[in-house]
């Protein structure tokens, strides 16, 4: 079996992530978009942990971990605003959320 | 005892006014004469006797007494106190207060005496008229008005008195009031008299200004006490102003023109008021403040020079008048110039001397035109007379004396008293005035004329009035002839108390009067007193040759008028129209003096809508008032609004619009589209920043 090399983690990564944008950008739902943000930032640590493993050092994996505090930081941040927000509004559809135009 | 309380005079008559007043309409008619003419009797003797006891009392000084009754206006308080020109305090003050002097003792006799024979001539002429009582009561308020004014010792109770002559002449004029003419005569005489009397209050006012007092005898004694200078400007204004004064109750150019129309009142009033007396209060005011006049050569000028235009151009409209009465009227105003030609030259004793004796014959000769008229059935046009001689000879021979007295041959009252003004307007000023002589003895020519004309038409030629009133011709009753006969007494020796030097007399009326006229008359007198010096011999000359002249003048004119009028038939031709005739228009028209008044001042005359003459003026200037003086004022306040408008709507649209809400507008207009791209919707942010993520990625991959 061929070895698995640097290109298959980046194909892989580059599928996550382009599944975790086209959730962010179709989903309504704003539970779904946290999650497909999630999507993409783990692509990244993919790719993260991936070069890594290419260089043969562990600046990458460092990275990651922070990426992976800053996303389960990102994650609570977010759920909080969405309750905040279910509160006022009694919906969390992401296109009905447009308080912030002009 | 009677001088001290010479305060009655006047008061005689105002009882007699006032019991006309309150009790006359239910009166008798004898009654009313018995009250009227009595009362005008009593104040005439007992003015007799004062003046006997004033000769007493100045022992021939001519020593003015005064009696001041009670301080009428102002008082010793300073509140109505002012200050003088020169910055001296003075009291307004005018008393109650009467004047005897020389010149007042004339005046006083003539006025109660002329005024007595004229009410007792009344009696007569106005027995058959309605409004008896009425016309006694006025007569009598005239007399009560004249005699307050001649008494009076200010200025203030002079113009009392000037003012109720003036009503008097107003209401006398106006006697037969359901007669328009006569109205509007009333009317005209009360208007130009009013123009008169401004000139006067302006005149005594300015006097007492500057010399701080009304009271003659203060003025004189100011006016003489040498501070102020020949010449001084005030005293010539205020001598002027005071002479327009004269020219309104006088007659003088230009305000005569009241005095012909005057002659709509009954005869007698014509007589006393409009001949004898009041219409010579302006000739008394003149001479009365002769103090002022001396000082002021110019007005003395004017005066000259006023008066004897007067005597030559009303002379020459009575030429050709054909009423009577008019040609009687125009004759006074003539002869009123005579006398202002007098006080103008410095003349005062013969002006007061002509003014006296003029006032007998003018009296005699209205009243016997009024005893003509009386016998004709109430006509007045000469051209309608003629031939009465015979049947109402009193009145003829009566007449005919005044008409030589009139006309200045001797040795009638006229004589005496015309050579005198000719001879000092000779003389006078260093002889500089030959021109006013030469006027004044036209004027003398003419006189003689139209006076002769006068008696011819009337009394002589053929009869030329209908057959009806030719039936009727009757003399009129003894109290109208009684008085003519008095007064012809008097036309015919008056001129005696006043006979000159040259002619051997010792002229009394000026030596009595000199004490008055102090500056006036002192050259007069010291060049008349010496008849040996050479000089005043050549003067003596030279008088007689002047004399000779104006006698010689009379008997032409009135031989001219002979010959054209002595047999005048009907349709008799009148010279001056058949060898001059645009001349006789003119004169027949009174030189359109009253259609040019009606031009330039009274505003009857219209050229279209538009008033001529001052009237014209004063609404011209109205009219500028209102639209372009009021119109610039309305102009500039709407002009102002406009530009406010204007400048409102630039800040409001411009400023405000374009400068300060134009750039809003203008970033709104850009927000439009600018704000699409900020729509709110997070995935939409999203799509942009992944389609730009893959841009650049393109970018750099194919690049």
């Amino acid at each position: 079996m061929a070895e698995i090399t640097t290109l298959h983690y980046l194909v892989v990564a580059a599928a996550l992530f382009v599944l975790g944008v086209i959730g962010v950008l179709t989903r309504r739902n704003v539970v779904i978009v946290l999650m497909s943000i999630e999507l993409i930032l783990n692509a990244v640590n993919l790719n993260l942990v991936a070069f890594s493993r290419m260089w043969g050092n562990l600046h990458g994996q460092v990275f990651s971990v922070f990426i992976v505090v800053d996303a389960a930081a990102e994650a609570a941040v977010g759920l909080g605003i969405l309750i905040a927000f279910f509160r006022n509004k009694e919906t969390i559809n992401v296109d009905e959320i447009d308080l912030l135009k002009w | 005892m009677f001088l001290d309380h010479i305060w009655l005079i006047p008061l005689f008559p105002a009882f007699g006014a006032a019991m006309m007043f309150f009790f006359g309409r239910r009166m008798q008619k004898a009654a009313v004469s018995t009250v009227c003419v009595g009362v005008v009797v009593v104040a005439f003797v007992f003015a007799c006797v004062t003046v006997v006891e004033y000769t007493h009392f100045a022992h021939g000084t001519g020593q003015p007494f005064e009696k001041i009754v009670y301080t009428w206006l102002g008082s010793g308080d300073a509140h109505l106190s002012f200050l003088k020109r020169d910055g001296t305090p003075a009291q307004f003050n005018a008393d109650f207060g009467f004047l005897l002097d020389p010149l007042s003792v004339i005046w006083l006799l003539f006025v109660t005496g002329v005024g007595m024979l004229i009410h007792i001539y009344s009696i007569g002429y106005m027995a058959h008229e309605g409004g008896y009582y009425r016309f006694f009561g006025y007569l009598n308020l005239f007399m009560f008005s004249m005699l307050t004014l001649v008494l009076a010792n200010n200025y203030v109770l002079l113009f009392v008195g000037w003012e109720g002559v003036g009503l008097c002449s107003y209401l006398l004029i106006g006697f037969y009031f359901h007669r328009k003419s006569a109205n509007d005569a009333a009317n005209k005489a009360f208007i130009v008299n009013r123009i008169g009397d401004a000139g006067f209050i302006l005149g005594a006012f300015t006097l007492a200004w500057y010399l701080g007092s009304f009271r003659f005898l203060d003025i004189n004694a100011a006016a003489r006490s040498g501070h102020y200078l020949i010449g001084d400007t005030v005293l010539t204004a205020a001598a002027l102003l005071l002479f327009v004064g004269a020219c309104g109750k006088s007659a003088q150019i230009p305000l005569y023109v009241w005095l012909p129309d005057a002659m709509e009142g009954p005869t007698p009033v014509s007589a006393l008021i409009h001949a004898a007396t009041m219409v010579t209060a302006g000739v008394y005011m003149v001479a009365r403040s002769n103090a002022i006049f001396v000082l002021a050569p110019t007005a003395m000028k004017t005066v000259a020079i006023i008066g004897a235009l007067t005597a030559i151009f009303a002379a020459s409209i009575g030429l050709v008048q054909n009423d009577i009465k008019r040609v009687l009227a125009y004759s006074t105003v003539s002869q009123l110039g005579y006398m202002f030609l007098a006080l103008g030259v410095g003349a005062f004793a013969a002006g007061v001397f002509h003014v006296f004796t003029h006032a007998f014959f003018k009296a005699l000769l209205f009243l016997g035109s009024g005893s003509v008229i009386h016998a004709v059935s109430g006509e007045q046009d000469m051209r309608n007379m003629g031939d009465l001689r015979g049947r109402i000879p009193t009145t003829f021979k009566t007449m005919f004396i005044a008409t030589l007295a009139i006309a200045g041959i001797p040795p009638l009252a006229g004589f005496f008293s015309k050579d005198e003004i000719l001879w000092q307007a000779w003389r006078s000023a260093d002889g500089g005035f030959p021109y006013l002589w030469l006027i004044g003895f036209g004027t003398a020519l003419m006189t003689a004329f139209y006076m002769a004309r006068l008696i011819f038409l009337t009394f002589y030629g053929q009869p030329r009035m209908s057959q009806e009133v030719e039936h009727h011709i009757h003399e009129s009753p003894k109290s109208m002839t009684g008085p003519l006969v008095v007064l012809a007494v008097c036309s015919a020796l008056a001129g005696f108390l006043g006979v000159p030097h040259s002619l051997g007399g010792s002229n009394g009326f000026e030596k009595f009067l000199a004490p008055v006229f102090e500056r006036g008359t002192e050259a007069a007198i010291a060049a008349t007193e010496e008849p040996h010096h050479p000089a005043g011999e050549e003067h003596r000359k030279l008088e007689w040759l002047l004399m000779v002249l104006s006698v010689g003048a009379a008997v032409v004119g009135g031989g001219w008028a002979y010959r054209h009028y002595a047999l005048a038939g009907k349709d008799y031709p009148e010279p001056i129209a058949v060898k001059a005739p645009p001349l006789y228009t003119v004169l027949y028209n009174k030189w359109f003096v009253d259609e040019a008044y009606d031009y330039a001042f009274t505003g009857r005359r219209k050229l279209g809508d538009i008033r001529l003459g001052a009237m014209g003026a004063g609404e011209a200037s109205s009219w500028f008032d209102a639209k372009i003086i009021d119109g610039t004022v309305n102009g500039a306040g709407w002009s102002t609004r406009a530009v406010a408008t204007l400048s409102t709507w630039w800040d409001k649209w411009i400023i405000d619009g374009v400068g300060v809400n134009g750039p809003a507008i203008l970033a709104r207009m850009i927000s439009y589209p600018t704000r699409l791209l900020e729509w709110g919707l997070v995935q939409w942010y999203a799509l942009v920043m992944v389609a730009g993520l893959l841009g650049f990625a393109v970018y750099y991959v194919w690049k």
